[in-house]
């Protein structure tokens, strides 16, 4: 347990030492949050409470999605390309030998990037936001651990999904194909273009009930108090759920994978 | 097409010597450039092309993802008539012009921003050392035919809006489609040289330079009355990228301008485009100027 814990202040640390960059990045998920919250408003003028949202909790959506891309890599950006990376070029083969889960290590990773991209990427943009437009910020003080909870289990489920993605690698060699193809999926079902509520039909039925809705919809969701009581347990269950049921896959597919691990001498 | 872009930085430069033979000089230097450019490019092109499936798959991704933006202006407009006062059509030709400006922009040079990269790794020194305009090098370098996939949805989507669009087509307005789309891309490209020579500075600070670009082009998606006047104001006077597409589409759409301005302003944009460049060329100077290496 201490050394997963060592891995994840690892991970906090080794983003942390970009400091210009993180900078860099809070200024264009800044630029980025006003020109969406504008577009937005321009919405919510034309339709109040469209998908029962009103302007405040919209807006408070946009800062949040920006908040959080990182934190949840709705986009990608964490630990998936070094692991394709050593898939590809064959250094697997030495995590493989270390006296650790390979799934926990990288697990252990990037929980810690993620804590740090909530703390250096998520909070500046979302004070710039709460001061140039008003926000729907909680009411109650427990909705804040309540916000956090459901946003831990975010990023836990987007690691599950990168894990996959990344271990198909074994099979594909090159990586980006599959990598690409995630982030396209993490950009639309996660609600990062448009909230889930705005999709129509079928195709939000089905957008709500993917992986990807945990790592904004259903953070935003609670932040806003739409889910709250029995709903909140619902929606922890719900992310919790696929949680489980994509690292388990993950595992799965990690044991097929390793049995094709070949370590050439040399 | 190719052969325009890299020519811009040198025109900004040719203007300072006074003597002619190194006017001359720099002329050739120029020529030198381009024809480096060109070599570059065809290179890469031939290996991209070695892997055809991989290049087809790169560009029908970088097609669906560029179209997320505008699944999202038409997922908008599944609930409303009209935003900010414009219509679905409308909306689709400041898209459409902005997005193909920023397309092939973005294909020609958008690879200067790998400059902070360079810079770090200490592989900048390279183009350094070789008889050939960096600024040719660095924009050509990893040149990306997949970007092909955001231009043709950009297309697209152009076309859908000069298909269902009811203008009174004259002259003017049809000759000021490939200018802004033209001027447009020289203006972002400009935006995109000055971002490089800001890497020089701050090595890691690439993202800024995405708030500029990416975000300019997200911007001018959407009609200028969405947006804070001073917002406006900013993109008009200090980041000139409202010229880009508002300005000149405005025109061709007869809408009113923001922020009050005359109708001649819709025939600047080749104008501010040349003015972007002679700043950015500028600035490319002094970076290049003050980038020590890091000696790795």
């Amino acid at each position: 347990m201490l050394l997963y814990a060592v891995v994840a202040a690892g991970g906090f640390r080794r983003h942390a030492t970009y400091r210009v960059a993180t900078a860099a990045g809070v200024f264009t998920n800044t630029v980025f949050g006003f020109i969406m919250a504008y577009t937005y408003i321009a919405l919510w003028d034309e339709r109040p409470q469209l998908g029962g949202y009103d302007q405040s909790e919209a807006l408070t959506y946009v800062w949040l999605g920006q908040a959080l891309l990182m934190t949840c890599a709705m986009m990608g950006g964490g630990f998936e390309s070094d692991l394709t990376e050593r898939i590809r070029s064959g250094d697997i083969a030495v995590d493989l030998y270390r006296p650790a889960d390979l799934q926990l290590w990288w697990l252990a990773g990037d929980l810690g990037r993620a804590a740090f991209h909530l703390l250096g990427r998520g909070i500046v943009p979302m004070v710039l936001g709460a001061l140039a437009f008003d926000l729907a910020l909680p009411g109650s003080a427990w909705m804040w651990p309540a916000f956090l909870v459901s946003v831990l289990l975010g990023v836990v489920v987007s690691f599950a999904l990168r894990f996959l993605v990344a271990l198909s690698a074994f099979w594909l060699m090159d990586g980006a194909g599959a990598l690409q193809m995630a982030m396209l999926a993490g950009l639309f079902f996660s609600g990062m273009l448009l909230p889930l509520n705005l999709f129509p039909g079928v195709l939000g039925e089905v957008a709500r009930a993917l992986p990807w809705s945990s790592l904004l919809q259903v953070p935003a969701d609670v932040f806003l108090g739409k889910r709250t009581g029995w709903g909140l347990v619902q929606a922890y269950a719900f992310q919790a759920g696929w949680a489980v049921a994509l690292l388990l896959a993950g595992r799965l597919l990690q044991s097929v994978a390793t049995r094709r691990v070949v370590v050439q001498g040399g | 097409m190719a052969a325009r872009e890299p020519e811009r930085p040198g025109k900004g430069a040719a203007r300072e010597p006074e003597r002619p033979e190194i006017a001359f000089a720099d002329r050739s230097r120029l020529v030198e450039g381009v024809r480096a450019y060109g070599l570059i490019v065809a290179m890469w092109l031939r290996s991209t092309l070695a892997y055809r499936a991989s290049f087809v798959m790169t560009t029908i991704g970088n097609f669906v993802m560029t179209g997320a933006d505008f699944f999202t202006v038409m997922l908008m407009f599944s609930h409303v008539d009209a935003l900010g006062g414009y219509t679905l059509p409308e909306v689709a030709l400041l898209y459409g012009v902005s997005a193909t400006a920023f397309g092939l922009c973005d294909l020609l040079v958008g690879s200067v921003d790998r400059l902070g990269q360079r810079v770090r790794d200490g592989t900048l020194d390279t183009l350094l050392v070789r008889p050939v305009p960096v600024l040719a090098q660095v924009a050509a370098d990893r040149f990306a035919l997949r970007r092909l996939g955001r231009i043709t949805q950009a297309l697209l989507v152009l076309g859908y809006a000069l298909v269902t669009l009811d203008i009174a087509w004259t002259p003017l307005k049809v000759l000021m489609l490939p200018l802004m789309v033209l001027s447009g891309a020289a203006i972002f490209a400009a935006v995109f040289v000055v971002g490089a020579a800001f890497q020089f500075f701050a090595q890691d600070a690439s993202e800024v330079q995405n708030a500029f670009t990416y975000g300019g082009t997200t911007l001018l998606q959407y009609p200028p009355s969405i947006f804070a006047r001073d917002l406006v104001r900013g993109v008009t006077f200090v980041v000139p990228l409202a010229f880009v597409s508002w300005l000149p589409a405005l025109y061709v759409l007869g809408r009113d301008y923001p922020l009050g301005l005359p109708e001649w302003v819709a025939f600047l944009p080749p104008l501010v485009a040349g003015l972007c460049w002679v700043l950015a060329g500028l600035a490319w100077r002094t970076g290049l100027r003050a980038y020590r290496s890091t000696g790795s």
